[in-house]
């Protein structure tokens, strides 16, 4: 996205390197005081949040950094679920096993999905990552031995030293600080030569190569770390939900981590979480408003609501690609700088 | 009957149901020869269309002759729509941003119809005879022979008008050399426009035609993602080419649906997709491309 990108926060075109300190910590101050003020519909609220920011990041880098458009993000996420659920049944691993297990798992089918396509320039690996959407579904679907099908698996809650992880506010606080970690994580490797070689691809990839940077190596890096992510968001999910099926990682999901990046504005890890918190926010919005207003006016809205939530996300999709392709992290960032000056 | 001649059979059966799949493709490769751009909304403007088909002939009872007048006349206009409220913006935009806007208006059409019309099957006015063509010993279902003529027949017209006609000239100077084009007094946008007017005709009778075969539901354009990507993976260079995908699709299907079961069969062209790219990295009949850095 070559003109888009000059003036975002990690782009080329920063001097800013290192994040600012000081709202990070009042974040996370506020993050870990929340399950004590707040209600416990919010603490499951911000679990979910949690895991779509890690998942969002991921995309982000392969997408927005890199260039890489990827259309089966929820496939991937899916692997990772599926695989910390099989790995807790058959052999009984702990979390922090598991879930670093998810994450690898995610990685390797990404590229063995990714691998062909990454070698040839073009829109191949749109569609290797369509198939693998396909693919991967149908698998989780049929492979009824292995994955139980439409039912799905069953996951009991992640222990630390034999205490359970079975309420929303535990479960919260280790999302919360595998978020930190993978933020933290990604916002550094953006900034390390890898991060750099990512971006010199997204902007022009044969220049890049004439500069030396070796293309096919670093996409693939790109590619495997963003499957590397959504691995770990599905690993967590799975233990956040306490279940896994085929249903949660349909091509909707994939939708909705597309429009959290493009939301959020591409290539700004600011932007990822801006736009997962955006995009998780707006379909409970949309939950209330229209069971509010179904009910004024003697409707059931709830059979439309999936179907209300493609439209919403798919406009959002297009309206910021057209009016704001750098998305909420601009906005963000001339509102602070206009309040800074004001 | 012994496995030989029911291989045969199938595999003419499935190519009999590729004529739809060749209509899909045509419609998919005028809009990219016009501006680069792939339609990954092409499946939902196909079961959009097949829906207005609905509307007309059956909810407001109009019978199927206006219905069909209605579906293309709503269709186009929906594609017209769709080409200047989010596709001219994106004009000298990179590929990728406008792959995902085509698929945002895929994700809005899915909902916009899921809302209207719900998950549910809707019956339709048959309009194509169900009795059974027969080829020798080989039976192809009335439906399928007939979806297929009718393909034909519109896929040949089609390509005879861009042949022929001043603006399938116009289109061809413009896929060409657009800048070019435009220099010598073509209006280049005009011709995007009447490409993607081209593939909603094209979307709006392979979505009814499917209707028929199949049944309407909201998942009746999910092949045509099938149909981009078997002609992502053919090359773009020739719509003689890109036809030949749609009927390996409709062979592949059946294929498929009798040696490994019909579940497979909504798979089938991404494995498909995934072999060719393991084997021939450029795709099948790709040229290299020289590029200016």
């Amino acid at each position: 996205m070559a003109d888009q990108m000059v003036s975002s926060r990690s782009g080329i075109g920063s001097h800013k390197t290192s994040p600012s300190w000081i709202p990070t910590f009042l974040f996370v101050g506020v993050m870990l005081a929340l399950p004590v003020v707040a209600p416990r519909y919010w603490i499951y609220f911000a679990g979910l949040l949690g895991i779509n920011i890690i998942a969002t990041h991921g995309l982000n880098i392969m997408m927005g950094f890199t260039g890489l458009l990827s259309l089966g993000h929820a496939a991937f996420v899916g692997v990772g679920a599926y695989t910390v659920a099989l790995a807790q049944i058959h052999l009984g691993l702990p979390f922090w096993i598991a879930i670093p297990l998810a994450g690898v798992s995610a990685a390797l089918i990404g590229v063995f999905f990714g691998l062909p396509s990454l070698r040839i320039r073009g829109l191949y690996l749109v569609i290797a990552t369509l198939a693998a959407q396909f693919i991967l579904n149908f698998i989780f679907v049929h492979w009824q031995s292995v994955t139980n099908g439409d039912v799905g698996l069953t996951v009991q809650p992640a222990t630390v030293f034999g205490f359970p992880l079975n309420t929303e506010t535990r479960v919260y606080y280790l999302i919360l600080g595998v978020v930190v970690f993978m933020t933290w994580f990604g916002a550094n490797v953006i900034r390390s030569r890898v991060g750099r070689a990512f971006i010199a691809i997204r902007e022009r990839d044969l220049t890049a190569q004439v500069l030396g940077i070796e293309m096919v190596r670093y996409k693939l890096i790109a590619f495997a770390l963003g499957s590397f992510y959504a691995g770990i968001a599905g690993g967590l999910l799975a233990y956040f939900n306490q279940f896994v099926n085929p249903e949660q990682f349909g091509i909707l999901l994939s939708v909705f981590f597309l429009s959290a990046v493009i939301v959020g504005g591409m290539g700004s890890t600011l932007g990822a979480i801006l736009g997962a918190a955006f995009m998780t926010v707006v379909p409970e919005i949309l939950r209330e408003g229209a069971l509010l207003g179904g009910s004024a006016v003697g409707f059931d809205m709830s059979t439309i609501l999936t179907p209300l939530r493609e439209t919403v996300f798919g406009l959002l999709m297009v309206t910021f690609l057209i009016l704001e392709p750098r998305g909420l992290a601009r906005l963000w960032t001339r509102a602070s700088k206009d309040s800074r000056s004001a | 009957m012994d496995a030989l001649a029911q291989f045969a059979e199938y595999s003419i059966v499935g190519i009999a149901a590729g004529g739809i799949y060749a209509l899909i493709a045509l419609g998919i490769i005028v809009i990219f020869k016009s501006s680069r751009t792939f339609n990954f909304a092409m499946g939902e403007m196909m079961m959009l269309s097949a829906y207005f088909f609905y509307a007309a002939a059956v909810t407001f009872a109009l019978g199927p002759v206006i219905g069909m007048i209605v579906a293309l006349a709503g269709s186009v206009a929906i594609a017209l729509l769709i080409e200047r409220v989010a596709i001219r913006p994106m004009l000298g935009r990179p590929l990728i941003a406008v792959v995902m806007v085509t698929f945002g208006i895929g994700s809005i059409i899915r909902g916009i119809v899921g809302m209207i019309w719900g998950p549910n099957e809707r019956p339709i006015p048959a309009i194509l005879s169900r009795s059974p063509v027969l080829l020798g010993d080989i039976f192809i279902p009335g439906k399928t022979a007939r979806a297929l003529a009718i393909a034909v027949v519109i896929v040949v017209a089609l390509l005879a008008y861009l042949r022929f006609s001043r603006a399938g000239v116009a289109l061809r100077a413009a896929a060409a050399d657009a800048i070019t084009a435009y220099s010598m007094g073509i209006n280049v946008r005009r011709i995007i426009a009447f490409t993607w007017v081209i593939a909603a005709i094209t979307g709006c009778i392979s979505g009814v035609l499917m209707a028929n075969v199949n049944t309407l539901t909201p998942h009746l354009g999910v092949v045509a993602l099938n149909v981009l990507a078997v002609v992502i993976l053919g090359g773009m260079n020739s719509i003689g080419g890109v036809l030949i995908a749609g009927f390996i699709i409709g062979w592949l299907e059946a294929v498929t649906g009798l040696v490994a079961g019909t579940e497979f069969r909504e798979i089938t062209p991404y494995i498909l997709v995934l072999l060719v790219l393991l084997v021939r990295p450029t795709g099948l009949f790709g040229t290299k491309e020289v590029e200016r850095i």
